[in-house]
């Protein structure tokens, strides 16, 4: 297994010193996301392969180069998975890019988050030091979780070597149920059903078509039906697998792809283009919008919540949403407390980092 | 600043029956739930208002005047220890839930609320929050999000990190600033991972939300008694191995067995060398089957006698046992040193090899109460303080134990905090690249150093002196340990 850590931690010890952007790229397969990228590319796709994998420790550990649809193969073997359903694009993205955007799929409202698998990572600072944050164990409150901040930081904080998951198993049985519902109907219940202890694992509304997935044992998901009631989707495995990888027939020419995220029960956001909408509520995709104005945003914020442009558009121009002044202060200061010359991914989350 | 003057400049903060001041009224305040170590403030002031707290900050930034939070003062670390120079923050007065939305299965408290309160408020819409750590009757949610307060729920729940959407915080210069959302992320760098578990060096906690959780349907515990501490272990692993996530997976050894016994007859077979509880939660169905599951399991690894319970008071006196094990084991010894380490579970078997060796090298009894289901041992090392020179004999078997715990690819603490009797073992498993980088970050949030200064993060000065006086010694303690 090829180790890289140290050419890459002098790559950017010497770009440290001569004032060198960095764009790191693994599988390039995210360039749509954050604002456009700059910088000499540092390519770490090779640094990949899976370092430990523990079945019975719940716990897995990667090189950030490793090829997600690699790593769902290894760990599919012993009955387990990532459980917040990263999408692979194309079997194409790499577990390090995966962690720095911080992309969770269908299951993340029920599952919980990629950040919350998250146990442990090498990464290496703006200061080519190789550092080691969090552990391969599920407890870990020494010293800040610093390992938990690099995910979603776009690499501004630093380049990702390797990382730790706690992984869960495959559940035995899944089954999706469809339902006939207009928009306030199928947020309302995606949210009434939340609040029971039922085995739901997936929502997603879409043109008057509320499906909501099932996984766990046989028995519990036969039970689960019975009460939630609805038409088996013959397709579901295809569709979940669409909305993962953002390929359902929604996605295409969206114009701006608005991701908006919301407390889940919020009532439909009646804003003109397509919506689709899954995680129960809690995020709300809109795409062909017509205006260019920040009311998005506006009333994103206003809900509790907040807005993403995350794909089209001007990638130049901001495309997260703005930060009040002191939440940019606070970016700026943890920016500079990791990578103080300002040389990875610059300016690919906010243009000031 | 003199005391005085510090106390008159709080005065004009806050009323006079706010504020604490007299040796007497201090002297609770002295410790927290390490009781070991003790110190008396300046002062404690106990503020209403958030702009309080704002201008309490304000002002002991401009003069450089340390600030301990203090919540309910249960902290097993030193969190809450105050310091000579500084003042006490407490958050006593922020006691209030402020909203249970049922519809997006959250609450809205403030930090002094007690943990288990928020479940209370939550239950008549079928909704708990899911992590319980045993003080979780006194402990308060602002606390717990500076310790990331775990509990025998973790494996399957999550800790508070995971249970935790957003929290409002004042930080060190005295601005409002909210960490997280309501909804399921949120833009940005991920700040309220950080807030998590900082030990109150980061911001004053003044708002939690947290996620709350459907009630299981049904839960059931199996009790699997085992002659050998090393079959239980095994068997540890091969219910994870076998696709089931118990919602709770705990063990104890027969010290703690027979300690709690003692205590409150719950049943324990007290000759048995370890016990297993695990506790299967969820649809009615999936218990049962899971039930029958993990019995055949627990049967085929070895266990001598396997109890199921038949009942919900049958289901909470199995568990009455292990959640008395400490105040048990206090009972037995004047004295009882608790340790957090947190290892690989497949380790387990060798680590408690070498902590009963350790145990007759120092001459002091250890009982061991373990999280299995996530690897957390907790050691309870019992001692006599009255005994000249035996509590430090104990911290440093504690020590050595952490130190076993690092070598095992785990760590030094995994819900306790490293408070101020972890620094020692922070410089053995962080290199001194990553404790400068855990003080950068410290000064992204206070460029001052007033909150808390001194707890969880040692000095690069005293990780220098300990690994130089390691070497001195003639060899490293470990050699085989990677220094990075």
């Amino acid at each position: 297994m090829i180790d890289l850590s140290q050419s890459l931690s002098d790559a950017i010890c010497e770009a440290e010193s001569s004032l060198t952007l960095l764009r790191i790229v693994g599988s390039d397969t995210k360039h749509f996301l954050g604002r456009q990228p700059i910088g000499e590319p540092i390519d770490v796709s090779k640094h990949a392969g899976i370092i430990s994998y523990e079945p019975t420790e719940l716990s897995l550990t990667v090189k950030c180069g490793s090829l997600i649809s690699d790593i769902q193969e290894e760990i599919n073997r012993s009955g387990q998975q990532l459980p917040f359903e990263p999408p692979n694009y194309n079997s194409e993205a790499s577990i390090g890019g995966t962690i720095a955007c911080g992309l969770s799929g269908p299951a993340r409202p029920y599952a919980g988050s990629l950040r919350d698998f998250l146990l442990g990572i090498t990464c290496i600072n703006g200061r080519g030091e190789i550092l080691r944050f969090g552990g391969q164990v599920m407890k870990n409150v020494a010293g800040y979780d610093a390992a938990r901040l690099m995910a979603g930081a776009m690499g501004t904080l630093g380049l990702i070597l390797d990382a730790s998951f706690k992984v869960l198993p495959v559940p035995q049985k899944e089954r999706t149920q469809i339902y006939d519902v207009d928009e306030k109907t199928a947020i309302s219940w995606m949210n009434k059903l939340g609040g029971k202890p039922l085995p739901i694992t997936g929502t997603c509304f879409f043109e008057n078509e509320l499906r909501i997935r099932l996984s766990g044992t046989e028995a519990s998901v036969t039970s689960a039906v019975k009460e939630i009631g609805g038409t088996e989707d013959p397709n579901a495995e295809k569709f979940w697998i669409e909305l993962r990888e953002q390929k359902l027939p929604f996605f295409e020419n969206a114009n701006i792809l608005w991701r908006i995220i919301v407390p889940p029960a919020v009532d439909p956001l009646k804003l003109p283009g397509k919506s689709l909408i899954e995680w129960g509520g809690g995020l709300r995709w809109l795409a062909r919008y017509p205006h260019e104005d920040d009311s998005v945003y506006r009333l994103s914020e206003k809900l509790g919540g907040h807005a993403t442009k995350f794909r089209g558009g001007d990638r130049s121009e901001e495309v997260e949403h703005p930060l009040s002044q002191q939440m940019f202060t606070l970016h700026h200061n943890l920016k500079l407390a990791f990578d103080p010359a300002g040389i990875l991914n610059p300016g690919r989350l906010y243009r000031e980092l | 600043m003199h005391s005085s003057q510090l106390i008159t400049e709080l005065e004009r903060i806050l009323s006079k029956d706010r504020l604490v001041t007299d040796v007497e009224t201090l002297r609770p305040y002295e410790c927290d739930g390490l009781s070991a170590y003790r110190e008396l403030p300046v002062a404690v002031a106990i503020p209403s208002e958030i702009s309080q707290i704002s201008a309490i900050l304000k002002f002991c930034m401009s003069h450089e005047i340390p600030v301990v939070a203090r919540g309910a003062g249960t902290s097993l670390s030193g969190g809450a220890k105050p310091l000579k120079e500084g003042i006490v923050l407490s958050l006593a007065r922020f006691n209030k839930i402020l909203e249970i939305d049922p519809a997006n299965r959250i609450a809205r408290v403030q930090p002094g609320v007690r943990n288990i309160s928020i479940s209370e408020a939550a239950a008549p819409f079928g909704l708990y929050y899911a992590p319980d750590p045993s003080s979780q009757i006194a402990c308060t949610i602002g606390g717990n999000v500076a310790e990331n307060a775990g509990g025998v729920h973790c494996l399957k729940y999550g800790l508070t990190v995971h249970n935790v959407l957003k929290v409002d915080v004042v930080l060190a210069n005295g601005e409002q600033i909210s960490l997280g959302s309501a909804g399921l992320d949120w833009p940005g760098y991920d700040c309220l991972a950080l807030l998590n578990g900082s030990e109150g060096l980061l911001g004053i906690v003044t708002e939690v939300t947290v996620r709350l959780l459907p009630k299981p349907t049904s839960a059931q515990v199996i009790l699997a008694a085992f002659d050998d501490i090393g079959t239980a272990g095994n068997a540890v692993g091969s219910i994870i191995a076998s696709g089931i996530l118990p919602a709770g997976l705990e063990m104890m050894d027969n010290l703690a067995i027979r300690a709690t016994e003692d205590f409150i007859a719950c049943g324990y077979p007290i000759e048995a060398a370890s016990i297993l509880l695990c506790e299967l939660d969820g649809p009615l169905s999936d218990v049962t089957q899971q039930v029958e599951q993990v019995q055949n399991l627990l049967i085929s690894e070895g266990a001598t006698e396997i109890r199921v319970s038949q009942s919900e008071d049958d289901r909470l006196r199995l568990w009455s046992g292990r959640k008395s094990a400490f105040p048990a084991v206090g009972r037995i010894s004047p004295d009882y040193y608790c340790i957090d380490g947190t290892i690989p579970r497949y380790r387990l078997a060798s680590i408690l090899r070498s902590i009963y060796s350790l145990s007759r090298e120092y001459e002091l009894a250890v009982a061991n109460v373990f999280h299995a289901g996530d690897g957390n041992l907790h050691p309870l090392i019992l001692y006599d303080a009255s005994k000249p020179g035996e509590l430090q004999k104990t911290e440093e078997l504690g020590g050595k134990i952490l130190e076993l715990c690092i070598r095992a690819g785990g760590t030094i603490t995994g819900e306790h905090g490293v408070g101020v009797e972890k620094l020692n073992q922070m410089c053995i498993q962080f290199s001194e690249a990553e404790i400068a980088q855990f003080h950068a970050l410290k000064r992204a949030f206070d460029p001052k150093g007033i909150l808390n200064p001194g707890k969880a993060i040692p000095s690069l000065a005293r990780c220098a002196e300990l690994n130089g006086m390691h070497v001195h010694n003639g060899a490293l303690s470990f050699p085989d340990l990677e220094r990075f």
